[in-house]
């Protein structure tokens, strides 16, 4: 019986293999522990399962994808990539629509997927502490950590805008869930520019990557940080004291894109939709500390409920959070960053 | 007839020379003149694809924009002067020590040089942040009371920055002191001149042309650094070459990031001529004892 099993199961695999020998997919991704965690979790195992062979490269973001879509000369096929510059990058024509058709999104988190990218997996933005100077008590909104006489000590935040002005915009009192309609022009933006440089003399450090927020957490450089979760996570697996919270957290996404003119457009979709299915992304959480983006991957039972608690996406942590707006970022982010630049020189 | 003959030698000869220089000719007009060209003409591309000023106008609009340019050149020439404070006093101490301790003082001052430019600038950061060991060995030798910050912002940016930058003028500084004959100092001394007089008069202008061309060298390397200023300046000290990072990112044409790179260009050539104009640098920089 088991081996009339095993031998139907090869049989099958062996007839899809040889339907599909022709097939294949270039995946372009950041490389490090990120795509190593992708490809166990999710490319390794969908090639598998579908007979697609899959070339892995490592890639600089949507710059890359411009030049090859501008040249002519896409090698390409999918691409990973952040939320916001995937928006930017669809709003400038270098990418193709997805087919919804192909790829099943049906139990997928509502905001976590658009016309031209589709989420991979959930990190979010939150505010951490150290907890020797606070204690677990540290911060508890975006309030708290703007309220420099309340929580007296030394800030870290974000070098660039993204990420930056949604906490900002909830620390003048503006409710989580009108944050991006008060963002919806200058004057807002102004606003929130407004509310960071009211403590920017506690701003210690504006940090410019992942692992520097770590390490200034690590190091007691400073006493309280904006940055991502995961990060978090990593530093006090390291020792460090550091204790973050979802409240009011903001809910990002990394996705997967398609170049306009990639060489192999129909097999993307169908990889797209292999690996975007809950039985793949259940996996992803045991090789890194992001969350899937299929809310049906926290009910196949892979996913243990102490792993549950600690990821973004579970549906726990994501009611307390805001999600990212990837319209508020195509309309603004350029406007944007350009007037934080004028608060970060000042 | 016999004129002739030598004159279509000369011009021979000056074929044949031509001849010999040209793939370095070619080299820098494919690796220099033809980039920089294309530099210059991506600038004028709007987001639209289509000529535009766009790119400058950004920069003139946005305030943002002449603070970078700003400090950009204010942590070159603070660099450049610490460097020169620091460096020639060291370089006139090794060039008046016997030979094989100058030596050994010369490899110490390489050492480093040769040394990931990356790792030197953690290194900073290790030594020099709020629970690193500058702090903690002043707290405990009670120097000070409270940790100061050294570090994550301008004078973080410029200790890192000068340590990078020192051999670039300690080595020419101390080849052109090298070159000069100990005579002159006694014949100096001979005619009166107290060892005061005698550096300031005959040896300090015979050091000139290595001081500046390690001045210049120092000057135009730290016009585009990016390492340094962005992992010890903490995010506040910004400059051109990270700026040109971000717009690529930012905006979807390059001519974004490509005007910052000629207005750089421009204002470094600008700021070269008119010292140029002042400090005669051809006499300084070729006439030196390297």
């Amino acid at each position: 019986m088991k081996k009339t099993g095993i031998l139907a199961l090869t049989t099958a695999l062996a007839a899809t293999g040889a339907l599909a020998a022709d097939k294949t997919v270039t995946i372009a991704s950041w490389g490090g522990s990120y795509q190593e965690a992708q490809s166990k979790a999710l490319f390794e195992p969908a090639a598998a399962n579908t007979g697609i062979e899959v070339k892995q490269e490592t890639y600089g973001g949507m710059s890359d994808v411009r030049l090859q879509v501008s040249s002519g000369q896409v090698t390409l096929d999918i691409v990973a990539s952040g939320s916001g510059s995937a928006a930017r990058a669809a709003a400038e024509g270098l990418l193709a629509p997805l087919d919804y058709g192909v790829i099943d999104v049906s139990t997928f988190y509502p905001n976590l997927y658009t016309d031209y990218c589709v989420g991979g997996d959930v990190f979010s933005t939150v505010y951490a502490w150290n907890t020797d100077t606070y204690g677990e008590d540290g911060p508890q909104s975006w309030a708290d950590f703007f309220d420099v006489e309340k929580f007296p000590g030394t800030r870290a935040y974000r070098g660039k805008v993204a990420g930056a002005l949604e906490g900002a915009m909830m620390a003048t009192g503006v409710a989580p869930e009108d944050v991006y309609d008060a963002l919806d022009s200058e004057d807002g933006i102004e606003t929130a520019i407004d509310k960071i440089r009211s403590i920017k003399d506690h701003i210690a450090v504006f940090w410019t990557s992942g692992a520097q927020h770590a390490q200034l957490m690590k190091d007691g450089e400073v006493d309280m940080t904006t940055g991502w979760n995961g990060r978090f996570d990593n530093a006090k697996k390291d020792g460090a004291n550091v204790m973050y919270s979802f409240n009011q957290a903001l809910l990002d996404y990394d996705c997967f894109a398609v170049p306009k003119g990639a060489p192999n457009m129909e097999t993307a979709m169908e990889f797209l939709a292999e690996i975007s299915k809950p039985e793949y992304q259940d996996d992803l959480p045991k090789y890194i500390t992001y969350g899937p983006t299929n809310k049906a991957a926290y009910e196949t039972g892979e996913i243990t409920a102490e792993q549950e608690a600690g990821l973004p996406s579970s549906p726990a942590n994501a009611a307390a959070q805001v999600p990212v707006s990837l319209e508020w970022y195509a309309k603004w982010e350029t406007i944007a960053e350009e007037m934080y630049s004028e608060m970060l020189t000042e | 007839m016999n004129q002739d003959g030598l004159r279509l030698d000369e011009r021979l000869e000056r074929l044949k020379l031509f001849g010999l220089a040209s793939p370095a000719i070619l080299l820098i007009l494919v690796i220099l003149v033809v980039p920089v060209g294309w530099l210059f003409y991506v600038s004028f591309v709007g987001a639209d694809g289509s000529y535009s000023l766009e790119n400058y106008e950004r920069m003139w609009k946005r305030r943002s924009y002449a603070r970078i340019f700003r400090t950009t050149f204010e942590v070159s020439f603070l660099t450049t002067g610490l460097c020169i404070l620091i460096g020639y006093p060291l370089a006139y101490f090794i060039a008046g020590l016997p030979g094989r301790l100058a030596n050994l003082c010369l490899i110490t001052v390489l050492l480093p040089f040769w040394t990931s430019l990356l790792v030197r600038t953690y290194a900073w950061l290790v030594l020099l942040q709020k629970r690193g060991l500058v702090n903690e060995w002043a707290i405990s030798l009670g120097l000070w009371d409270e940790p100061i910050k050294i570090v994550h912002n301008m004078t973080g940016n410029l200790i890192g920055m000068v340590h990078i930058m020192l051999p670039f003028l300690i080595l020419p500084v101390y080849g052109a002191m090298r070159a000069i004959n100990q005579d002159y100092m006694k014949a100096a001394a001979n005619l009166g001149a107290s060892p005061r007089r005698a550096f300031w008069t005959v040896f300090f202008p015979l050091t000139l042309p290595g001081l500046f061309a390690g001045s210049l060298m120092v000057f135009i390397l730290c016009l585009g650094f990016f390492v340094t200023p962005a992992v010890l300046g903490g995010g506040k000290v910004i400059m051109v070459s990270m700026k040109i990072v971000s717009n690529i990112e930012l905006f979807v044409n390059w001519g974004a990031a490509s005007a910052l790179g000629v207005v750089l260009l421009v204002l470094t050539v600008a700021i070269l001529w008119v010292a140029s104009r002042f400090l005669n640098l051809e006499n300084m920089t070729a006439g030196g004892g390297h």
